[in-house]
């Protein structure tokens, strides 16, 4: 039998897309618990997620150096002590600042949670920050930033960043000297107040087992009290700046980075799908018209995308990328171009029905395991929506038409109004 | 446990089939035997460059990613010293489309002048971000060829110099695809939501006719053993100064290969490591410091990098590191310790069942040394690894005179 190879085959559009949602418990203690139970392997991971306080900027790392030094340190176990338990149970431990929220993450075999979660219990109501760990923790983060100030797609980053969101958490850009203004005693208050059950939700995923269920629970309810202070969440206004262009000059660059693009909306506002759609056609995925055109086609870099961002304050878009300097205004001139023709020409129905089958497929494909369905819940929980967001996208990504992207790429593409950012050479 | 079968077409395509039904996905994965160690010294860099013309079309489909994306698909590569590496990830009911694209660019290439233009130019970008615009981004270009004098590892995957890569012409990339881009140099993983059967008539379909091509015997010049202490100092335009000592070690067969991934571990897995507890938070000698290793198919690499604080030098630091070696070489390894990076090892072992992706390049990788079943019996080889055998290797590697110590200094402005 001879085979046509230039003929594809048949294929099936992805109908739709089922989404696993969580148990909820309610904790007497004002923590809230959702469940994902499902898979083979029996472990859990277990996140406990906590909402930043606000933001102060005379002591503008206090969040995130709360969160990453709840490992150093509790009034029964050291550094050393809370490291070597989790370790030797094959455990995972790991905290991570987000901008919104502060995450303590296990990663447990079933079998030996009841070793690994009084660990969490300890970090999360005791921690002491250690004054010597404190200095330590100084010390390397500032030696670390000395190494990212050198990468120039880092400092477009802060730099952008500063732009649209001024004297805040998000444009925030510590240097050395901000180090200097964490205190062992803001610490601690902060901590207090912060990493209480009111302000806490923890989300499990994986094999939970009633007894695995109730273990979790039992730490973490009757014997977890909230203090007499009030968590604070409230975060100061955002004001973006006037100034829309910056330029830093490296002079033996051999790349320009490039950073440029404006707030938006964010996830809640019903355009939020839709103009994911129009970001995907722009410079979200590999076949993407910046792609195409300006690595595919130019050959100007190695890689170039563009992006939306959503935070419970704010929503950005930008496209970023690091071009060869000798390119860098032509690499320039051919984003305006791409953006311009967002607004005057309809985008071709073929290449419209492309991106809709590669939407859907990645977000089919996103949903990898258990902790992926988690992962969904938390972009929709954490940005007051519910379900119906994700039915909302997926029609929307399937019926959209080419006349109201234009319209929307009118709405909020103004290249005029980009903040751009060059780190190298101009 | 990842439960797979097996089956070899005619023209010596090997396939093994690891169905998931979890989850709504297939992936289609495919490595080639070929990676820079099989290079021309004068054309280094072409395995890599080579892996970005394979999307540049195909004999019959001019664009690859175009009907891939049309389908829901994903898909990336990556190349390494030892081997080249493609996979797609879809919707399963559109299983099919992958075995048609990465069949026809089995079959042969577009071979596009356009293509090659383009591609040089990003893999140029590619060079110049990754390793050169980077502060210590051009460590490995001066590391490889410390450790290795005889055998083709002593060039990173990017290429020498950027002139190789410049350089490359059409005829070239013909020869190179003729050479090693052959069903019988190339080992196939489905996994997911498919079923063998489906797969075998799919392989035999699409797979089937492509010409068997002749069989590629490697016969790489051989490492010879060290045996002397190598040294290089580089000025650079970096913020602080970096260490980095390197050890030959054994290969991927090698069996020690276990005992050395324990080490390494015991050294520097995690923040209740050694060199972490007592070099960053005890003696404060660096701001971060790691060991690891190459994991190649030939003889490897196991590598000390550390940043000392600024008020240490370069022999401090150096010598803290060596202080660190003789403590593991000549005290015994307490059992806990080695109970716990057994644990860490078990643990990561059964999480990364979780991926589809992860199991079908495992698979695919296992497959290559031999026999994808290995993959299943690696955590009861780290079970078996005792204190004794990590002390006696610790004694076998870490010798002056088994070491290429590179240091960059932080030029003064």
């Amino acid at each position: 039998m001879t085979i046509d190879r230039k003929q594809a085959p048949e294929f099936r559009a992805i109908d739709n897309i089922n989404l696993l949602r969580p148990a909820h418990q309610a904790l007497d203690n004002g923590c809230n618990v959702f469940c994902f139970n499902s898979g083979d392997q029996e472990l859990v991971r277990i996140e406990w997620i906590f909402a930043n306080q606000r933001f102060n900027p005379e002591k503008p790392l206090l969040n995130v150096a709360v969160n990453t030094m709840l490992t150093e340190g509790t009034n029964s176990m050291t550094q050393a002590q809370i490291s070597d338990k989790v370790d030797f149970y094959g455990a995972f431990l790991q905290v991570d600042y987000g901008y919104d929220n502060s995450l303590v993450t296990l990663y447990s075999l079933n079998k030996h949670l009841q070793h690994t979660l009084p660990v969490i219990k300890d970090i999360l109501t005791d921690s002491i920050f250690p004054e010597k760990e404190l200095a330590t923790y100084i010390r390397n983060q500032q030696q670390k930033l000395q190494v990212s100030l050198q990468k120039n797609d880092f400092v477009a980053r802060r730099a952008f960043n500063k732009a649209l969101y001024g004297d805040t958490a998000y444009g925030l850009g510590a240097d050395a000297g901000t180090f200097k203004t964490l205190k062992r005693d803001d610490m601690l208050a902060h901590f207090k107040q912060m990493y209480q059950p009111s302000n806490c939700t923890i989300i499990i995923s994986g094999k939970i087992e009633p007894e695995i269920l109730e273990l979790i629970t039992d730490t973490f309810d009757k014997s977890w009290t909230n203090p007499d202070i009030k968590p604070d969440a409230t975060q100061p206004e955002i004001k973006s700046s006037t100034e829309h262009f910056y330029f830093t000059e490296k002079p033996e660059a051999l790349q320009s980075a490039i950073r440029m693009g404006l707030p938006v909306i964010n996830r809640t506002h019903p355009d939020f799908p839709a103009l994911q759609v129009l970001n995907t056609v722009l410079g979200g995925y590999f076949g993407s018209r910046l792609m195409a055109n300006i690595r595919e086609d130019k050959g100007y870099t190695y890689g170039i995308g563009s992006g939306m961002s959503s935070l419970k304050h704010a929503g950005a878009m930008f496209i970023a990328t690091e071009v060869g300097a000798d390119v860098c205004k032509a690499a320039i001139a051919e984003i305006e171009k791409e953006i311009n023709l967002l607004k005057s020409d309809l985008i071709p129905e073929d290449e419209l029905s492309l991106v809709r089958n590669y939407m859907l497929g990645s977000l089919l494909g996103s949903l990898e395991n258990v902790f992926s369905h988690a992962d969904k819940f938390k972009n929709l929980y954490f940005a007051g929506l519910d379900y119906d967001y994700y039915d909302r996208y997926v029609e929307t990504v399937k019926t959209i038409s080419a006349e109201r992207l234009k319209e929307l790429a009118n709405v909020y593409l103004d290249f005029d109004g980009f903040y751009k950012v060059i780190v190298g050479k101009y | 446990m990842v439960k797979f079968n097996r089956f070899t077409l005619d023209n010596g395509l090997r396939v093994i089939v690891h169905e998931d039904h979890t989850t709504p996905m297939a992936v289609l994965n495919i490595l080639y035997d070929v990676g820079a160690r099989d290079e021309n010294p004068e054309q280094t860099g072409f395995a890599h460059l080579f892996e970005h013309l394979m999307f540049g079309g195909s004999v019959n489909i001019p664009s690859y990613d175009e009907p891939l994306q049309r389908v829901g698909g994903e898909n990336n590569a990556f190349t390494s010293n030892d081997i080249t590496n493609y996979y797609i990830t879809l919707p399963s009911s559109n299983t099919e489309t992958a075995f048609w694209l990465e069949s026809d660019r089995m079959l042969s290439l577009a071979f596009s002048e356009k293509s090659l233009e383009v591609q040089r130019n990003v893999v140029i970008e590619e060079f110049k971000q990754r390793y050169l615009n980077q502060p210590y981004g051009d460590v490995w270009l001066k590391l490889r060829p410390m450790v290795y004098k005889k055998h083709p590892y002593q060039w990173a995957t990017i290429g020498k110099e950027l002139k190789h890569i410049e350089d490359a012409k059409i005829e070239d990339v013909k020869a190179f695809f003729k050479k090693h881009y052959t069903p019988q140099n190339a080992i196939m993983v489905v996994g997911g939501d498919i079923n063998l059967e489906q797969v075998k008539q799919l392989a035999e379909k699409w797979f089937g006719p492509i010409p068997a091509g002749e069989k590629y015997v490697r016969n790489l010049p051989q490492e010879p053993e060290q045996h002397d202490e190598r040294r290089a100092t580089v000025t650079a335009k970096v913020p602080l100064n970096d260490v980095y000592i390197a050890f030959q070690m054994g290969d991927r067969l090698d069996k020690t290969y276990y005992v050395a991934e324990l080490l390494s571990d015991i050294l520097s897995r995690g923040n209740s490591s050694r060199l972490y507890r007592s070099l960053v938070k005890d003696k404060q000698i660096f701001s971060e410091v790691h060991a690891y290793m190459t994991g190649s198919l030939d003889k490897g690499m196991f590598v000390f990098e550390g940043k000392p604080l600024e008020n240490i030098s370069i022999e401090m630091a150096e010598a803290a590191i060596w202080d660190e070696l003789e403590k593991i070489k000549t005290i015994d390894i307490p059992a806990d310790e080695l109970t716990k990076v057994q644990n860490k090892t078990e643990s990561t072992m059964i999480f990364s069942e979780m991926s589809l992706l992860d199991k079908a390049m495992n698979l695919a990788s296992f497959e290559l040394l031999g026999d994808a079943d290995l993959l299943n019996h690696e955590t009861g080889k780290y079970l078996q690894v005792t204190a004794a055998q990590i002390k006696e290797l610790a004694n076998n590697l870490f010798k002056k005179n088994n070491s290429s110590t590179l240091i960059y200094l932080a030029e003064k402005v």
